[in-house]
């Protein structure tokens, strides 16, 4: 009666501890997901994580789960948590392996946090890797899709040195399914033109191509990048104004670039101390948040559908593909997108480019088309 | 009553700026290039390499080395946006820890530049990782996360097309983070303790990878932490961040001001020597010289002379009272990394990964030793236990004595 009796406290011990340390995981997690800009919530957060790093590995999948809904600041507080845990973990032969695994296979889970555990559990099972990577072609982590994407550019390099042609054709088209990394799609793009295939990567990335611009305007002495010139006021394509060097007006203008880029320089003129207006429509069929990826050697700002979305005033330190990401949320039919593009007067080799290239995409990098069929972007009527 | 505060805060400071034999920042404990109790190996071949770990990823920071550990940072991943941090045994070069982060700034860079390129801090119980992205990781030297900050991701326009690479100092509790760039361009003083800031100070609005540098206070005077810019060096209160004095003739963006005998070595019209100002009086220009104009890498003060290395690779020994050239002596260059000193000796190692050693003398300096790394090194070495830190992209290194 008495040993029944003790191994009731003991279980109910056991049990409270438990319950205790489930509750304590989860108020630290809770407490770290408060942090907010400026070191908001830093105190509390530092406390929390603390003590949710001494944790026992059964923290490791909510740890995991709370990347869900938690702003990037406090993702990175989780994962430092996660890692000392898992780092302990590993040194005691207590990862729970399978838990990661199933978390890994499961897609609608956090990108960062699947690929996370990915990386935990190739520490302690190498082979990990053959096992679940071919399945990520079309994964929604960049990561994960990314060494699937490279599994296939390896393959196909192998199928044709070995001059199996169209089979390498086949692997190359499937990569390409998954490749967003530039790197990979050149990397695929350049062989499967040489096997014949004609591949449209404008479309691929999310290029607009088509664009309607006006100017110039003055921006001498950087003076017109805070002066609101008429097109920032009201986009009428019949308009005309009066801008830098005699009256001016909107006309059509395309690029055939594979990656979009837009020279005004080359295709107009090398203006100097001069803003540009552009704007194009992109059609949505539904409300989407998605990203404005930009690239420019000069100033701009960028408005949708009238409102300020972000603007950056930096000359000639390089144009890169995705220089710029702008989470943006487009609302269902028409998006009307307007871009300032400000050239100034320094007259050094390096500082003549006057360019831009603009695809919308998903924060996964995968393009995404306007949904208006005739062609990839379609002007206002 | 903030003198009063400065005056108990002091002994702080103190602990902050003496490491003892650690090397707890870019260009050393008194971020000015020096060891002062350490002795590096005066010939050095490739017997002389205790110790080679393997890195992943770019990194051109420097290591730090805090009591028997060795901190570097380095970047992952095709947008080089997985940060991590690594801990590694002096005496092993076993790696003990490491952790990772995501970068919630951009991350474009030059291709010479990345992402990992400013060096961290620590103040002997904590490890400042900074990085282009602005992010500043906090750890203890066990590797446990204490705080994090994203400031790029605080201030959306604050980030440099071509890379961020100005390292963090830290004095007394205040941890002082450069974020100067194009457009949102600022310095702020972080709270060791919390990662909240104590002040953000509005800078030039022009790209700039210099690093501050400590200009300790001699006798009961205030420690004052020097930002370089454009528009040329401002001296303010670690504490508060409100400026002591200002020089406003220019500097460069690229080389950092050195601090020797409580002069500043400025990369200024050439090389100028300044004696520091004061809240009413300015500071005072002893002499400019365009001769000893340092290229990438900073100037350097040991033994009563000062040293620059130029664009070609020619290391020159100066006189600190007048700017008189010395000596020169042809090295194979290009430097990114800057020259560090001990025991008589200068340890420069180029671009290439060629580490050489310069014994210094009164009329000229002689190149002792030399071991070709073969690998690209950017990062300025560290000086602890008698060794010589290295770093490529690829590994890192433990230089001793046989």
């Amino acid at each position: 009666m008495k040993r029944s009796r003790f191994l009731l406290c003991l279980m109910f011990l056991f049990s409270s501890l438990t319950t205790l340390q489930a509750y304590d995981v989860k108020q630290d997690i809770a407490q770290i997901k408060l942090v907010q800009k400026e070191g908001q919530g830093n105190l509390a957060a530092s406390k929390a994580v603390k003590q949710l790093s001494q944790a026992d590995a059964s923290a490791l999948i909510p740890i995991l789960n709370s990347f869900e809904g938690a702003n990037p600041l406090a993702v990175n507080w989780l994962r430092g948590a996660f890692e000392t845990i898992a780092a302990n973990a590993i040194k005691q032969n207590k990862l729970p392996v399978d838990q990661l695994e199933k978390f890994i296979l499961d897609k609608s889970k956090n990108p960062r946090a699947r690929r996370l555990a990915y990386e935990t559990l190739i520490k302690v099972d190498p082979k990990a890797e053959d096992r679940l990577i071919p399945g990520m072609i079309n994964d929604p982590s960049v990561t994960l899709r990314r060494d699937a994407v490279q599994r296939l550019i390896d393959e196909a390099k192998s199928l044709e040195k070995a001059s199996k042609k169209d089979q390498a054709k086949k692997v190359y088209q499937q990569a390409l399914s998954g490749a967003t990394d530039d790197d990979q799609v050149k990397a695929i793009v350049k062989p499967l033109r040489t096997l014949g295939q004609k591949i449209d990567l404008q479309k691929h990335f999310g290029f607009l191509s088509d664009w309607m611009i006006v100017g110039p305007f003055d921006n001498s002495d950087k003076k017109g990048y805070d002066t609101v010139y008429a097109p920032e006021e009201k986009i009428d394509l019949t308009s005309k104004f009066e801008g830098k060097e005699g009256k001016v007006e909107w006309k059509s203008v395309n690029t055939e670039d594979d990656y979009g880029i837009f020279d005004i320089a080359k295709s107009i003129s090398p203006y100097k101390g001069a803003v540009m207006y552009c704007t194009a429509d992109f059609y949505s069929p539904e409300e989407q948040s998605l990203e404005i990826r930009l690239g420019t050697p000069n100033a701009w700002k960028i408005w949708v559908n009238g409102k300020l979305l972000f603007a950056r005033n930096e000359y000639h330190r390089g144009m890169v593909l995705d220089q710029y990401s702008v989470p943006v949320t487009f609302k269902p039919g028409k998006n009307v997108i307007l871009l300032k593009l400000c050239q100034n007067e320094q007259t050094e080799s390096w500082a003549q480019r006057y360019q831009f290239q603009l695809r919308i995409a998903r924060p996964s990098g995968t393009g995404v088309l306007s949904q208006k069929p005739e062609s990839t972007t379609q002007l206002s009527p | 009553m903030k003198n009063e505060s400065l005056k108990l805060l002091l002994p702080l400071i103190a602990v902050g700026l003496c490491c003892g034999a650690d090397w707890p920042q870019f260009r050393g404990p008194l971020t000015n290039n020096v060891a002062t109790s350490d002795a590096p190996p005066s010939k050095v071949d490739q017997e002389s390499i205790a110790w080679t770990a393997d890195l992943e990823g770019r990194g051109a920071s420097g290591p730090i080395i805090v009591g028997d550990k060795v901190f570097i940072t380095s970047t992952t991943g095709f947008k080089q946006d997985q940060l991590h941090v690594m801990c590694f045994d002096v005496k092993t070069g076993k790696r003990l820890w490491e952790r990772q982060f995501w970068a919630t700034g951009r991350t474009q860079c030059h291709s010479k530049m990345c992402v990992a390129t400013p060096t961290p801090a620590s103040d002997g119980k904590r490890i400042f990782a900074t990085f282009s992205s602005n992010d500043v990781v906090c750890l203890d030297l066990d590797g446990n996360l204490l705080w994090i900050r994203g400031l790029s991701h605080d201030f959306p326009n604050a980030s440099n097309s071509l890379g961020m690479a100005s390292s963090p100092v830290v004095v007394g509790e205040t941890l002082i983070v450069p974020v100067e760039n194009d457009d949102d361009s600022f310095t702020t003083g972080l709270d060791v303790k919390t990662g909240i800031a104590r002040w953000k100070i509005k800078r030039p609005r022009v790209a700039n990878w210099t690093s501050p540098a400590i200009l300790k206070a001699a006798g009961d005077g205030e420690t004052l932490v020097l930002l370089q810019s454009n528009d040329g060096v401002d001296a303010i209160y670690p504490e508060t961040g409100e400026t002591a004095w200002k020089y406003e003739e220019g500097a460069g963006r690229i080389p950092s001001t050195t601090v020797g005998d409580n002069v500043l070595y400025v990369p200024s019209k050439g090389l100028t020597a300044l004696a520091p100002g004061s809240s009413s009086e300015p500071p005072k220009v002893l002499w400019s010289e365009q001769k000893l104009s340092p290229s990438t890498a900073s100037p350097l003060f040991y033994q009563k002379r000062v040293y620059t290395v130029n664009r070609a690779g020619v290391l020159t020994c100066a006189n600190p009272e007048n700017g008189d050239v010395v000596w020169r002596l042809r090295l194979k260059g290009p430097f990114s990394a800057t020259p560090i000193a001990a025991a008589n000796h200068l340890y420069l190692v180029s671009e290439k990964g060629l580490l050489q050693v310069v014994q210094l003398g009164e009329e000229k300096g002689e190149l002792t030793g030399e071991i070709d790394l073969k690998e690209t090194i950017l990062a300025t070495p560290a000086i602890a236990d008698n060794s010589l830190f290295l770093r490529s992209d690829k590994h890192l290194w433990k230089i001793s004595s046989k």
